[in-house]
């Protein structure tokens, strides 16, 4: 049997998570189906159907599923799901909010935040914000797993030709309303998927110190963190969060500045391949993940790092 | 209007955490426990809501063995007026906890049911919406904002892509998140009001569900550590080291 991997997309376009979530179903089973339920998104089923590891896309155009209300959406997925055995999502907050629905309604206990496929029933996944790694057995028939994006590398996105199925729509309950959405617009890469992510802190004192985050990020082309003290504090918007209940990021390259290092900043981005740390207490836990830490007043540091990296001829883009 | 409120006892945040070696499970004895941060939000706003006068009863639940009505009772301390303890003695999947609170549910008849996004231990982030869907409620996850009316409840959500504001009919399950409120304290006269303040006893057992787990763990290890890295004494020497060593510049 296929497994069913739901699309995440604004309409228009493939969110890339999307990519890795279609990579990860593929380790689950070669036969992956793609649903795509929005309002007018013709050009999302083209771009899912290009896709080589993608065998059918299945897609269902209503308003009723143009702001993915999982109220709409859950019952659309647990219908088309009867004849999959297993259907899966990204663990973002695209797939958090509906998954468990269509669990619920199928009687199922859902696997969460996967980092391995193991087997068809097998799964690792991290608890206790990464500190420990869980290989979990599902006994349901059918299995309901949301994947950690950043722990799969993204599906080629060109070359494949997949049917595209017109289903219909299923009926609504109407207990649900979506009014607006305040989406952060910004240049930068997504944070999610940016080579590099510089973060900044508490020790950053204020969201007009933050410009030295930014500064160094646009040097770097890369995306703008945060730790939670960061945001809770007023200095950046929350969609910036690193950790164990904001974003996980893996990027080739994560600079924490002014960040102490706690467990739950730790689990969103201990997975980095280079971590430098900057920070002034030389005792902080952020420390212990670095692989190259500058002890150091950020203030002073962050004005000459931006210097030395302008006497860089390059840096990549 | 009625609220119930979903707690949870878990490791404490601030610990870290130990692997057990024959990777059976993390070591739980001797640890510090505390309520799940996310609920204690979830508590501090059905309160409030009942200070405002929205709300008229706070009903606090928690599932597990008997030292969750500790848990119980810090949520009577800040102000729940009732609290539920449904003795369970081992672990049970989300799926479980949402059919236990559904009966709860139809015998409580709340207006919302507030919990936390997600809990610490398990990282599932799953309760909230199952118990909706179990009920046929709308649901509002990543709560940061909440504006009760009449009949609907306008909720503003943290997603992946910023801020997201929806209208939810009642009854309705509202899962929070850290920024809804600044939980409080509960001070010593209100903690010790809560050891009057009365507490149902139930058993998991006596419920008519079937609970039984549907994953089965087999086993929990420490994640690969990351090797010990180095200090460097100055910004020209880590760019240096970045160019040359890392190559990530």
């Amino acid at each position: 049997m296929s497994v069913l991997l739901v699309a995440e997309h604004d309409n228009t376009k493939l969110k890339p998570f999307t990519f890795n979530a279609i990579a990860a179903a593929s380790k689950i089973d070669n036969d992956v189906h793609v649903l795509i339920a929005g309002a007018n998104c013709e050009n999302v089923t083209k771009e899912v159907a290009s896709i080589p590891l993608v065998k059918k896309v299945l897609w269902c155009d209503s308003l009723n599923y143009q702001n993915y209300l999982p109220e709409n959406l859950a019952p659309l997925v647990t219908k088309v799901a009867e004849k999959y055995n297993h259907i899966v999502a990204s663990a973002n907050t695209f797939g958090k909010n509906f998954m468990p629905r269509v669990a619920a309604a199928l009687d199922v206990s859902q696997v969460s935040d996967i980092i391995k496929v193991s087997s068809p029933d097998t799964f690792v996944r991290p608890i206790y914000a990464g500190n420990a790694f869980a290989t979990v057995k599902s006994s349901d028939k059918k299995k309901c797993v949301t994947i950690r994006p950043t722990s799969f590398e993204p599906a080629e996105k060109t070359g494949g030709s997949a049917q595209v199925e017109k289903i219909e729509a299923t009926d609504i309950p109407n207990i649900s309303k979506f009014i607006k959405r305040e989406e952060t617009k910004s240049e930068r890469p997504e944070l999610g998927t940016a080579r590099v992510v510089v973060s900044g802190g508490r020790g950053l004192e204020s969201g007009e110190n933050f410009k030295l985050i930014t500064d160094i990020a646009d040097k770097l082309n890369a995306a703008v963190g945060a730790s939670r003290a960061a945001v809770d504090a007023g200095y950046i918007s929350n969609d910036h969060q690193v950790g164990q209940t904001g974003k996980v990021v893996v990027p080739d390259l994560y600079i924490a500045v002014g960040i102490s290092g706690a467990i739950q900043h730790l689990a969103g981005m201990k997975e980095s391949k280079i971590i430098v740390a900057i920070n002034k207490d030389g005792e902080a836990p952020i420390f212990s993940v670095a692989d190259y830490g500058l002890e150091a007043d950020l203030f002073k540091a962050l004005p000459e790092f931006l210097a030395e990296l302008n006497k860089l001829n390059t840096i990549q883009k | 209007m009625k609220i119930l409120v979903a707690v949870k006892r878990v490791i404490d945040y601030n610990v870290q955490i130990r692997v057990k070696e024959d990777g059976s499970g993390v070591h739980t004895e001797n640890v510090k426990m505390s309520t799940n941060p996310p609920d204690d939000n979830a508590v501090e706003e059905s309160v409030k809501l009942k200070e405002a006068g929205k709300v008229k009863e706070v009903v606090a639940i928690s599932i597990g063995e008997d030292k969750v009505q500790e848990t119980i009772r810090k949520a009577l301390a800040i102000g729940a007026d009732k609290g539920i303890h449904v003795k369970a003695d081992s672990y049970i999947e989300p799926l479980g906890i949402a059919k236990i609170l559904k009966k709860i549910v139809e015998k409580e008849k709340p207006d919302m049911v507030f919990l936390g996004k997600q809990a610490i231990d398990d990282d599932c982030n799953q309760t909230g919406q199952m118990l909706a869907a179990m009920l046929n409620w709308p649901q509002a996850t990543f709560t940061s904002k909440v504006n009760l009316k009449d009949k609907s409840v306008e909720i503003v959500r943290e997603i992946d892509e910023g801020l997201e504001t929806i209208e939810v009919n009642l009854p309705a399950v509202v899962s929070c998140d850290l920024r809804l409120n600044e939980p409080r304290f509960a001070s010593l006269p209100n903690i010790m009001k809560a050891k009057k303040k009365p507490m149902e006893q139930l058993d998991s057992k006596n419920l008519g569900l079937d609970l039984t787990n549907r994953i089965q763990q087999i086993k929990v290890e420490e994640p690969p550590k990351r090797k010990a890295g180095i200090k460097v004494a100055n910004v020209a020497e880590l760019v240096s080291k970045l160019k040359n060593e890392a190559k990530v510049l």
